[in-house]
């Protein structure tokens, strides 16, 4: 940075008073990251080391015995097991349908904006909600789905209480609030392929199809990335639907990582297993934030 | 960076292709259309008649997709099985006060960020890129032992305070900064405007388009967040609305759906209504931080 050479030879007053505001702009932010961003990664830390159950007045300190016991319990590792499988079946579905949604409403079609905001509106819903309308909505007597299967002669399963269909249903919720997402994001990627890539390709001759397979696919495979990287990380990171709808269950049949840090800590109060989960969970985050990270800056020096 | 220079996109979708499709091929694009909607829009339509339904005739089967007899009984009732009216009162003040803490805190980052000189600048971009990649879900159990030795717990500012810092809106904040013309916040500073008076005279009119979005993210966020408030937060007369939609369906849902339906609307009914109002600030929001502008 430029400035730093100012700062070898001693300091005007006029410059002095310049860093004391940027100091001030900038100190408030900074100092809540410092009490409730960065401090917690380090207590976690701390806390994963330690045994303690949030009451009693001392931490023992036991070494990699928390560490230990989380990584041989079978239990963790199915529920590592359902957040995998709830991160590659939501986003492969949303990515694969949303591309096909904003193909479609990328055509000259009429009402393709209404449609567009009725897509996109489950996003700005309260996860907890949608939550709430869909354990109506999987009622085994009484609910919508058992209606429609109805229409086409099958039972509908009890969904919510069934260990095979309750990951489904988290699933299909998960989709159906976050579809519009990716739908956006497609058709800003798809307004952004230069239109003289597609005139060049007719006048090659090139059909419907092989436009798309050459031109668009390709123009839209950095915002597929990006989709991609994103949603597995909101994935992750997603609580309230799973909380409402199944709170985990049935036997922890759709318990992911987060549900298992809020239930060691809030349920449990094992402030060191939960300690061990959330390291976990943030070494996961970060290395899919460094990819996200490295690919955006590539893109920018590139763009 | 990784957020774009300006806020593109999705205005109302333009023509890529302008040659027109064949008939037989609209005729399946219309259709596509229409399936998508009917996808997305049949679980609110099930919601809102559900809402309007007796009791005897939620449970009846087969049930029925237009109320028999449409009552308005559910939403009284809603408002009184639970207290809906602290609810809104504590969803809107932690939201207000949420979202103003956010976008100040961000417009004067990103002003120190754009415009003030400071030797070590480069260490706090890079502070506040970390503070980017720790996502709050994992500071769950440190930050509820800090706002318990604070005694925040069922406090407002124990659900506000721990998330008001705020990085991304920081970012895209003084990316709309730097792009404002410098020489007009040059002339101001010649002409002897403090830093305050630049801020509120010039740089915050002239990038209010971008703050507004930023606004509306942050807005949305804060309506929507469940988890920080849920664990915060013990007693019936703190909670904010999504805490108080999930208390009811776990006290009602089995016995009356058509109440918690009601109470469902009690959330989405807003939140629909704002959407159609800010659609675009908050679509083109979402857009711009994805495909760089």
């Amino acid at each position: 940075m430029a400035q730093r050479s100012l700062a070898r030879r001693p300091a005007t007053p006029r410059e002095r008073r310049e860093w004391l505001l940027f100091v001030l702009l900038i100190g408030p932010n900074l100092l809540l990251f410092a009490i409730f961003t960065y401090w917690p990664l380090l207590y976690n830390l701390y806390l994963s080391f330690v045994r303690w159950n949030f009451l009693r007045p001392t931490k023992p300190f036991v070494g990699l015995d928390n560490y230990i016991d989380v990584f041989t319990n079978r239990q963790f590792w199915a529920i590592v097991g359902n957040t995998v499988t709830f991160a590659v079946w939501s986003v492969g579905l949303t990515l694969l349908l949303g591309l096909a949604l904003a193909l479609l409403i990328n055509q000259p079609l009429r009402y393709r904006n209404v449609a567009r905001a009725v897509l996109f509106s489950p996003v700005i819903m309260s996860g907890a909600v949608v939550a709430v309308v869909w354990s109506y909505i999987f009622d085994p007597r009484y609910g919508l789905l058992d209606q429609l299967l109805g229409f086409v002669g099958l039972n509908s399963p009890d969904w919510l209480n069934s260990p095979t269909w309750a990951m489904p249903a988290v699933i299909i919720v998960y989709v159906w609030k976050n579809l519009g997402y990716a739908v956006v994001i497609y058709l800003a990627g798809l307004q952004g392929i230069p239109r003289e890539l597609y005139d060049a390709a007719r006048v090659d001759g090139a059909g419907a199809w092989a436009r798309f397979w050459n031109v668009t696919l390709p123009g839209l495979s950095p915002v597929a990335f990006f989709l991609s990287v994103t949603s597995i990380l909101a994935t992750f990171q997603s609580f309230d639907i799973v909380k409402v709808l199944t709170n985990g269950g049935p036997a922890n049949a759709t318990s992911t990582l987060i549900l298992y840090l809020y239930e060691l800590g809030f349920v449990s109060y094992d402030a060191g297993e939960a300690g061990v989960v959330a390291v976990v969970l943030f070494l996961i985050m970060l290395v899919l934030t460094l990819i996200q990270v490295r690919y955006l800056e590539r893109q920018v020096s590139y763009g | 960076m990784a957020l774009s220079d300006e806020l593109v996109m999705a205005r109302p979708v333009e023509r890529v292709e302008t040659r027109r499709i064949g008939a037989g091929w609209r005729v399946a694009g219309y259709v596509a259309l229409a399936l998508a909607v009917l996808v997305i829009g049949l679980p609110v339509y099930w919601t809102v008649i559900a809402a309007f339904k007796e009791s005897g005739e939620i449970y009846r089967i087969p049930p029925t997709w237009v109320p028999q007899n449409p009552t308005l009984a559910n939403f009284p009732a809603a408002w009184e099985a639970a207290p809906f009216g602290r609810y809104y009162l504590n969803s809107i003040i932690t939201t207000a006060l949420g979202v103003a803490a956010e976008v100040t805190l961000a417009v004067l980052s990103a002003y120190a960020l754009a415009f003030v000189r400071f030797p070590r600048k480069d260490l706090v971009f890079l502070l506040l890129l970390a503070a980017l990649m720790v996502p709050a879900e994992i500071t769950i159990v440190p930050n509820y032992l800090t706002i318990a030795r604070l005694g925040w717990i069922n406090s407002y500012a124990g659900i506000i305070v721990p998330g008001a810092a705020i990085a991304y809106g920081t970012f895209l904040l003084r990316q709309a900064f730097l792009a404002l013309p410098y020489e007009v916040i040059e002339a101001a500073r010649v002409d002897g405007a403090g830093t305050l008076g630049i801020l509120s005279k010039i740089v915050v009119p002239m990038a209010q388009p971008a703050i507004v979005t930023m606004g509306l993210l942050s807005l949305v966020g804060k309506w929507n967040e469940f988890l920080w408030p849920l664990i915060v937060t013990n007693t019936s007369n703190m909670r904010t609305l999504p805490i108080g939609i999930y208390w009811l369906r776990n006290s009602e849902g089995l016995t009356d759906w058509g109440v918690v339906m009601a109470g469902s609307l009690f959330l989405i009914i807003p939140v629909l209504v704002g959407f159609l109002w800010a659609q675009r600030y908050i679509v083109d929001g979402i857009a711009a931080g994805a495909v760089k502008g």
